[in-house]
C-alpha cells in the first residue's frame, strides 16, 4: 500500500519469466501496487522480500478481529481520514455492558440480542458484550463471564484490572476469541503471555501515546499484533482530540505503533442515557472502532445504528432499495401505482410522503442502479421503453384492476412516449415535482 | 519514545458573520480550525443554535414536540420568548410557511410585519425562512428586508433563480443572506461567487447546504459540508468560507422515525427520546461536519447539543 510499483519491482527477481502471468517483472509490479494481484503468483520471490512487501503492504491501521463465528466482527484497515475520499472500510463496532455486579444477567442479555434491525436491506445488531469486573471479586467475574458467554454467540470484551483473571477467563474462553482489556506497560509482560497462549485480541490502554507505544512496540516485538488502543481519558474533548490524533498518525505519518483500531467508552463519560447516545454518535463520525454503551434501550441504540450505517455508506456509490412493488397503507385493486427509482433517498421521501397522505397506494420502485429521478432519466435508465418493460415484470397489472400510472413531475416529458410504450393499455399522469406535495396530490388524485 | 501529533496546517479561515444589531449582537463563524479541533486553532464563536418558531398554528406535529409549544401557537411572539426564556434558544428562526400560497395566504407584507413584532419583541437574532417558490421566497425577502432595515437579520434563501432579488434586498437594508445549495460544494461555490459580484460583502452570506434527516441522506449533508470546510481552511478557497446553517427540524420531524409510536413500533422504544435522540445525532453530525448555526425543535434535544458544544469546546 505504502511502496509503488518501482518500489515493488526492485524486490522481485527481474528475471521477466512470466511465471505469474504478466509478461515482465515490472507489469506484475504496477499490478501489485494497485492491489489487483496478491505477491503468491510469483513463485520465485524470495522470503526476504517477501516479509519486506507484506509489511509494507499492511493497511496504516491494522485488522483486528474479535469473536468466532458468524457474530464475529473485525474492525480496523481504514485509510482515510474523510469520508468523502474513500469509503470507510469496517463499521464501528457497538458494544453494551454487562457488569458482574448485576442480577439480572439472563434479561440484559436478551435485551441486547433483541436489538436487531432490518433497514435499506441491511441487518442492524449490537456487535458485542462487554463484561466488566465492577465488583472486584476474582470468582464473581468468572462466574459471569462464562454465565454471559453461555448465552449469547456475541463477540465478548472483558474489562478487569486484575491480569490473572484476564488469564484465567482466556484460557477458558479462548475459543470464542474475546477482546481482552487490558494491558499497560506494567502488564505487557504478563499479557504478552496471555495473548501467546490464548491467541485474543487484546486491549492496550494507557494516558498518554509514548505510553502506548511502549506497549505496541513490545508486543510487535513478541509478535502480538492482534491490538485494539484505549487512550481515554473519559473526557469528551480529550477524547475526541485522541481519536482524531491517532487516526492522524496512522494514516498521515505512517505510525505503525498507533496504527490499530480503537475503543472509547461512552458509558464511562456520562451517566445520562441520551448524552451517552450522543458522544457516541460523535465516536461514529470521529473514529471510534469500538464504541462501548451501558444503555441498551432501543430509542437510544436504534438511531445510533441507522447513523453508524449513513456514515460507512459509500459515498461514491448511491444507497439502494431493492426494485419491487411496495405496499403503503394497505393498497387495494383500485388505490393508485406511483413510480419512482430506487435511489435509497427517492424511496425513503417518497415513500414516507406517500404514507403521510394517508392513501393506502402501490409505489413502483425501479432499478436504475440507485440513481434519483432526474440523473436517472439523463442516464437513460428511467425512459419510458424500460419503464415499460419494468411494469409489466413487476406484475402490478395482477394487483389492480385500473391502468392509472403516476410519474414524477420532473419526467412529464415522459407522459406521451410511456403510453405508447405500454401499447396505450395504461393513462399516464403526471405527478407532483417536489415529494412534499405529494400527499395532497394524492388526496386530490383519488377524490377525483 | 518520540511522538508527534500530526497538525493540520490551515491556510484559510471562516468569515465572520454578525448577526443581529447592538446587544444582540452574535458572531457567527472566524473559526481557523476544523469543527472543535481546538487542539489546532482558533473557535472564536461556538456553534449557535436557533429555535423555530412558525407564522401560524403548525399542523401534525408528534405529541412528543408539540407539547411543548401549543400553548404559544397562536402568537409567534410569545413562542420566541418560550423559546428564549424557557429552552435556551440563542436565536429564533421563524419559518413563514403560510407565505407558500399552496398553504396559507400570508402576504409578503404581513409576513414583513410579524417578522418585524417578533424582532423587536426578543433579545437574539433573528433568522427568516421564507417559503414556496423560489420567485416567492424573494418577493416575501423584499419585504420582510425592508421592514426590517439595519438590523442585520438573516433571510433565506437565495438560490441561482432569485439570488438577484434577495442580494438586493439585503443589500439594500443591511441584512444577511442565506444561500443555499443542494448538497453540491460547485453550487455552493458558485452562487457565492453571484452573490459576491453583485456587492453582497463575502461576511453577509451564510451557506445552507439543504440538510437531510438521519436515517434520510444525512452522509450526503455530512460529507458535502467536511469538502466546504476543507477547501474553506486547507485550500483558502474564499467562496467557500461562508458559515454553514443547517435548517434541521422541519427535515428531523417528518420523518416516521419520530412520529411513529411505540405501540406500532415496539422495538423501536419511547417515542418522545427517540425524537430527541434523533434530532439531536442529526444536529451533531451535522456539528462536527461545519454548522455554524443550528435550527432545532425539541427543548431535550437543544439542551443536549449545547451541553455536548460547551464539552467539546
Amino acid at each position: 500500500m505504502a511502496l509503488s510499483g518501482l518500489d515493488i519491482f526492485k524486490r522481485l527477481p527481474k528475471t521477466n519469466c512470466k511465471d505469474c502471468g504478466f509478461p515482465t517483472c515490472l507489469a506484475f509490479a504496477m499490478q501489485l501496487a494497485a492491489g489487483k494481484v496478491e505477491l503468491e503468483k510469483c513463485p520465485h520471490v524470495s522470503e526476504e522480500a517477501k516479509a519486506e512487501l507484506a509489511e509494507a503492504s499492511q493497511p496504516p491501521i491494522l485488522k483486528v478481529e474479535v469473536g468466532a463465528g458468524e457474530e464475529q466482527f473485525k474492525v480496523g484497515e481504514e485509510t482515510v481520514m474523510f469520508r468523502h475520499e474513500r469509503t470507510f472500510v469496517n463499521p464501528n463496532a457497538f458494544a453494551i455492558t454487562i457488569d458482574d455486579d448485576m442480577d439480572d444477567v439472563d434479561e440484559r442479555v436478551k435485551k441486547i440480542e433483541s436489538l436487531k434491525y432490518e433497514r435499506v436491506g441491511q441487518i442492524l445488531k449490537i456487535d458485542a458484550i462487554c463484561v466488566r469486573n465492577k465488583s472486584n471479586n476474582r470468582d464473581k467475574f468468572i462466574k459471569v463471564s462464562e454465565k454471559v458467554s453461555s448465552l449469547t454467540k456475541k463477540p465478548l470484551i472483558f474489562v478487569s484490572s486484575d491480569v490473572e483473571t484476564l488469564k484465567v477467563i482466556g484460557d477458558k474462553l479462548k475459543e470464542k476469541k474475546p477482546l481482552l482489556h487490558g494491558a499497560d506497560t506494567a502488564s505487557v509482560d504478563e499479557f504478552i503471555n496471555i495473548g501467546k497462549s490464548t491467541g485474543c485480541p487484546i486491549v492496550v490502554r494507557g494516558k498518554s501515546f509514548t505510553e502506548i507505544m511502549e506497549v505496541t512496540e513490545k508486543m510487535r516485538n513478541a509478535g502480538i499484533k492482534n491490538l485494539v488502543i484505549d487512550i481515554g481519558s473519559r473526557n469528551l474533548k480529550e477524547d475526541f482530540y485522541n481519536q482524531i490524533a491517532l487516526r492522524a498518525a496512522a494514516i498521515k505519518k505512517k505510525n505503525r505503533l498507533l496504527g490499530y483500531p480503537t475503543i472509547v467508552f461512552p458509558c464511562e463519560m456520562t451517566d445520562n442515557p441520551l448524552k451517552e447516545a450522543l458522544i457516541a454518535s460523535i465516536f461514529v463520525a470521529k473514529y471510534g472502532s469500538i464504541i462501548v454503551l451501558a444503555n441498551p434501550s432501543p430509542q437510544n441504540i436504534y438511531p445510533l445504528l441507522v447513523y453508524r450505517q449513513n456514515i460507512y455508506t459509500d459515498p461514491r456509490q448511491p444507497m439502494q432499495v431493492e426494485e419491487k412493488v411496495y405496499e403503503i397503507g394497505s393498497p387495494n385493486e383500485d388505490s393508485p401505482v406511483l413510480i419512482t427509482t430506487n435511489f435509497s433517498l427517492t424511496y425513503f421521501i417518497i415513500s414516507g410522503e406517500v404514507e403521510n397522505s394517508k392513501v393506502p397506494s402501490w409505489l413502483l420502485v425501479m432499478n436504475v442502479e440507485g440513481q434519483s429521478v432526474l440523473t436517472a432519466w439523463a442516464a437513460g435508465k428511467f425512459v419510458p421503453e424500460e419503464i415499460a418493460k419494468f411494469i409489466k415484470r413487476s406484475g402490478i397489472e395482477n394487483k389492480v384492476k385500473h391502468r392509472s400510472l403516476v410519474i414524477p413531475g420532473y419526467v412529464a416529458q415522459l407522459q406521451g412516449e410511456l403510453e405508447d410504450e405500454l401499447g396505450n393499455e395504461w393513462k399516464v399522469v403526471v405527478g407532483p415535482r417536489e415529494a412534499g406535495e405529494v400527499p395532497r396530490f394524492l388526496r386530490e388524485y383519488v377524490s377525483s | 519514545m518520540e511522538f508527534q501529533v500530526p497538525k493540520n496546517e490551515y491556510t484559510g479561515k471562516i468569515n465572520t458573520v454578525k448577526l443581529g444589531k447592538g446587544d444582540l449582537e452574535v458572531k457567527v463563524g472566524g473559526e481557523t480550525a476544523l469543527p472543535f479541533h481546538t487542539f489546532e486553532g482558533e473557535i472564536p464563536n461556538k456553534p449557535i443554535i436557533a429555535i423555530e418558531v412558525y407564522d401560524s398554528r403548525p399542523k401534525g406535529w408528534p405529541e412528543s414536540v408539540d407539547k411543548y409549544y401549543r400553548d404559544v401557537y397562536d402568537d409567534p411572539v410569545k413562542w420566541a420568548k418560550k423559546c428564549i426564556d424557557e429552552f435556551g434558544a440563542e436565536a429564533i428562526c421563524l419559518q413563514l410557511v403560510s407565505t407558500n400560497p399552496d398553504v396559507g395566504d400570508m402576504k409578503p407584507e404581513e409576513a414583513a410585519e410579524l417578522t418585524k413584532k417578533v424582532r423587536e419583541a426578543i433579545s437574539k437574532p433573528l433568522i427568516v425562512y421564507g417559503a414556496g417558490s423560489l420567485e416567492n421566497v424573494a418577493e416575501v425577502m423584499k419585504k420582510v428586508s425592508e421592514k426590517n432595515a439595519d438590523t442585520s437579520i438573516l433571510i433565506g434563501w437565495a438560490e441561482e433563480e432569485n439570488y438577484k432579488t434577495i442580494a438586493a434586498a439585503a443589500m439594500g437594508y443591511n441584512n444577511n443572506v442565506i444561500a443555499l445549495n443542494p448538497l453540491d460544494v460547485n453550487i455552493a461555490k458558485q452562487l457565492n461567487i453571484l452573490l459576491t459580484q453583485l456587492g453582497l460583502p463575502p461576511d453577509r452570506i451564510v451557506m445552507d447546504p439543504s440538510t437531510s434527516s438521519l436515517g434520510y441522506g444525512i452522509e450526503y449533508c455530512y460529507s458535502a459540508m467536511e469538502r466546504l470546510r476543507i477547501a474553506a481552511l486547507l485550500q483558502d478557497d474564499k467562496m467557500t468560507q461562508m458559515p454553514i446553517i443547517c435548517n434541521l427540524a422541519p427535515e428531523v420531524w417528518k420523518v416516521k422515525e419520530v412520529r411513529e409510536s411505540e405501540e406500532r413500533y415496539p422495538e423501536w422504544g419511547d417515542l418522545e427520546e427517540r425524537g430527541v435522540n434523533w434530532e439531536a445525532i442529526s444536529a451533531m453530525s451535522m456539528l462536527i461536519a461545519g454548522a455554524d448555526i443550528l435550527v432545532m425543535r425539541h427543548p431535550k434535544a437543544v439542551s443536549l447539543v449545547k451541553e455536548i458544544i460547551k464539552e467539546l469546546l
